[in-house]
């Protein structure tokens, strides 16, 4: 018994992981220019889709369509960036939200013409199915896999925003963007670059997450209201509140659907619009 | 959003300003003759022309906070569904007289709006929107889940309404629904066109403008952002209501987050801020909506988005704005 609540409570982080690399990026990103970009689960969907298609068409393994996704992810960002997103830093959140809403409306669409509407199963390699036992407890391979992936990318986060020259750059711009500017740092340089990345870590998120979380075109959608959780109670621009943000939602979503499958999504939302009033810029907020 | 601020602003005392703008145009008098033409030239849209007038309805009451106050609410649909199915369950308990079920629709909206408004008036800016979208998101579950009571994803079924004043059934044709979702929208448009031309509503654009400089000058932001919300909120119930009424049906879809999302896109489309914005983004929207509805509504989604994309890109007032722009610059040259 309790061993199933182990394995229930590491299903859970697992899941938390997912989200932590879906979201991170966007928490960066609306931290450093207050831009509220809602098509975030757009870029997450052009990964998974990159790495499905890959591997259907093209025969490619698994492992090697990963960077594709993450590059595929970035590069369509950086363009929408310069044509659209450029034109309204300094719009109000209502127009933010809303060209975005926009983007994410096209991208439904365009992806339920090309790719129909169904789920998009992928074939994962034989080493990376199945589950491992540990006496009771019994993990599965691939949401151990998921972990330690998450990890890595969260020790990369951490090591590049506070050890290398573009880190703290990064970091500047988030503190305070006009004395950065002030400084002669090349904010908006910085913000497409930060941008870019996060939209590929999302790309590689849906990549890794086809296995468990599903593909389909109403992605950019369904998982929109978990990323912008995670941004909005962890804390803007806190890589910390992500991650702390990202497991606890991934492990009450899991825990909750599992033992009161009747009130399902309720505690989640519960969760979120009790932490949001209690503490309005978020649980690990750099600045209020 | 800017202010378009009149030219002879500075020369105008506060009283004399705001009676100005209650004084009626007549284009706005030909407007309103103008949605009676349904009944003579496209009777067989009626039910249609019902639906519109209950969109704009929804959309003119998050005008308010949207275009008036300055706040962005992605879960408005939460006072929409919430009057829907107080109005609906009020018909299906047995009480099916329209116009009391739309009161106690606006009341329980009221209620809600009063309640929800103590966390709205606290945060600001992405948790705002967070929180509007999560309490919407809130409601939407509660009421997927209780089945027993609101029919869950099935909708609500059952709900039989009385005639109209004991005289006017709700027919086949829509021609009560029309009339009656009509008769209310222009009833709650003369009381916000008051509202919004009166002391409250400027202090409400001082708000839009500037939140902070508000109180300086005596005026409690909070206060202020608390009556509106919870005013919206009761516009927003009686427009779920009327639907409820007029469909004699309510589906779990009145709480969705695309509705939330699609009343903004209307409101927008026609430009916010401006009363009559949300009533021709509405028409626009729910007819093209309605042309459109033999394609995929997979295809719909891209060309409103594409639609909502431009509209941000080169109409940031909306269609309304746009004109108004385009007037100004006609009247310059000649």
């Amino acid at each position: 018994m309790i061993a199933r609540h182990i394995s229930l409570l590491f299903d859970g982080f697992a899941y938390g992981m997912l989200l932590f690399v879906l979201s991170v990026g966007l928490s960066v990103t609306l931290g450093m220019m207050n831009f509220v970009n809602l098509a975030h689960g757009t870029f997450a969907m052009i990964g998974g889709y990159t790495t499905v298609m890959l591997m259907r068409s093209a025969g490619w393994p698994f492992f090697a369509t990963l960077p594709v996704a993450f590059v595929g992810a970035a590069a369509t960002s950086l363009v929408l960036e310069r044509i659209l997103y450029r034109r309204l830093y300094r719009a109000s959140d209502l127009d933010q939200s809303l060209l975005t809403i926009g983007i994410v409306f096209v991208s439904i669409a365009a992806a339920a013409y090309v790719f129909g509407t169904g789920q998009q199963p992928v074939q994962l390699p034989a080493y990376l199915r199945g589950r491992v036992e540990f006496g009771d407890f019994s993990f599965g391979i691939y949401r151990m896999f998921l972990v330690v992936a998450a990890l890595v990318i969260t020790g990369l986060l951490v090591l590049g925003l506070e050890y290398t020259r573009f880190g703290s750059r990064v970091r500047a711009c988030v503190d305070n963007q006009r004395m950065a500017r002030g400084l002669g740092l090349n904010v908006d340089a910085v913000f497409s670059i930060t941008f870019a990345l996060g939209s590929g870590l999302a790309g590689l998120g849906g990549a890794l997450g086809i296995e468990i979380v599903g593909l389909d075109p109403n992605f950019a959608f369904k998982y929109l209201v978990y990323m912008l959780i995670v941004v909005a109670v962890g804390g803007l621009a806190s890589i910390r509140g992500a991650f702390v943000t990202a497991a606890m939602l991934g492990i009450i979503d899991i825990v909750s659907k599992y033992y009161v499958p009747e009130i399902g999504a309720f505690v989640l939302y519960f969760v979120m619009v009790s932490f949001l009033v209690w503490r309005p810029a978020g649980l690990f907020a750099r600045r209020s | 959003m800017t202010v378009t601020t009149a030219p002879a602003l500075a020369t105008l005392n506060p009283r004399e300003l705001l009676r100005a703008h209650v004084k009626w145009r007549h284009l706005e008098t030909l407007f309103w003759l103008a949605t009676l033409l349904p009944f003579l030239v496209a009777p067989t849209y009626l039910i249609l022309g019902s639906q519109i007038a209950i969109a704009a309805l929804f959309a003119l009451s998050l005008d308010l906070i949207v275009g008036y106050a300055g706040l962005v609410s992605l879960g408005h649909a939460a006072f929409f569904g919430f009057g829907a199915y107080t109005a609906g369950l009020i018909a299906k308990a047995g009480w099916g007289e329209p116009i009391t079920g739309l009161l106690a629709a606006a009341f329980a909206a009221m209620v809600l709006g009063y309640l929800t408004s103590f966390i709205i008036v606290r945060i600001s800016h992405f948790a705002l929107i967070m929180v509007t979208l999560g309490l919407c998101l809130l409601l939407y579950e509660v009421a997927n889940k209780a089945h027993w009571l609101t029919g869950g994803d099935d909708g609500l079924q059952g709900v039989r309404m009385w005639p109209l004043l004991g005289m006017f059934r709700f027919d086949l044709y829509g021609r009560t629904a029309f009339a009656y979702s009509l008769v209310v929208l222009f009833g709650s448009f003369l009381i916000l066109r008051r509202l919004i031309n009166s002391p409250f509503g400027l202090s409400l654009r001082g708000i839009r403008e500037n939140a902070r400089r508000m109180p300086a000058i005596g005026s409690p932001s909070s206060n202020r952002i608390r009556t509106v919300y919870i005013i919206s909120g009761t516009f927003a119930g009686i427009a779920g209501g009327l639907l409820a009424q007029t469909t004699e049906f309510v589906a779990l879809d009145a709480l969705s987050f695309q509705r939330s999302a699609e009343i903004l896109v209307m409101l927008v489309l026609g430009g916010a801020g401006r009363l009559y914005g949300g009533l021709v983004g509405a028409l626009i929207f729910m007819v093209a909506r309605d042309q459109l509805a033999d394609m995929n509504p997979q295809y719909w989604y891209f060309w409103l988005g594409l639609l909502l994309i431009a509209v941000i890109i080169f109409l940031p007032n909306g269609i309304l704005g746009g004109c108004a722009r385009l007037l100004a610059r006609w009247r310059r040259r000649a």
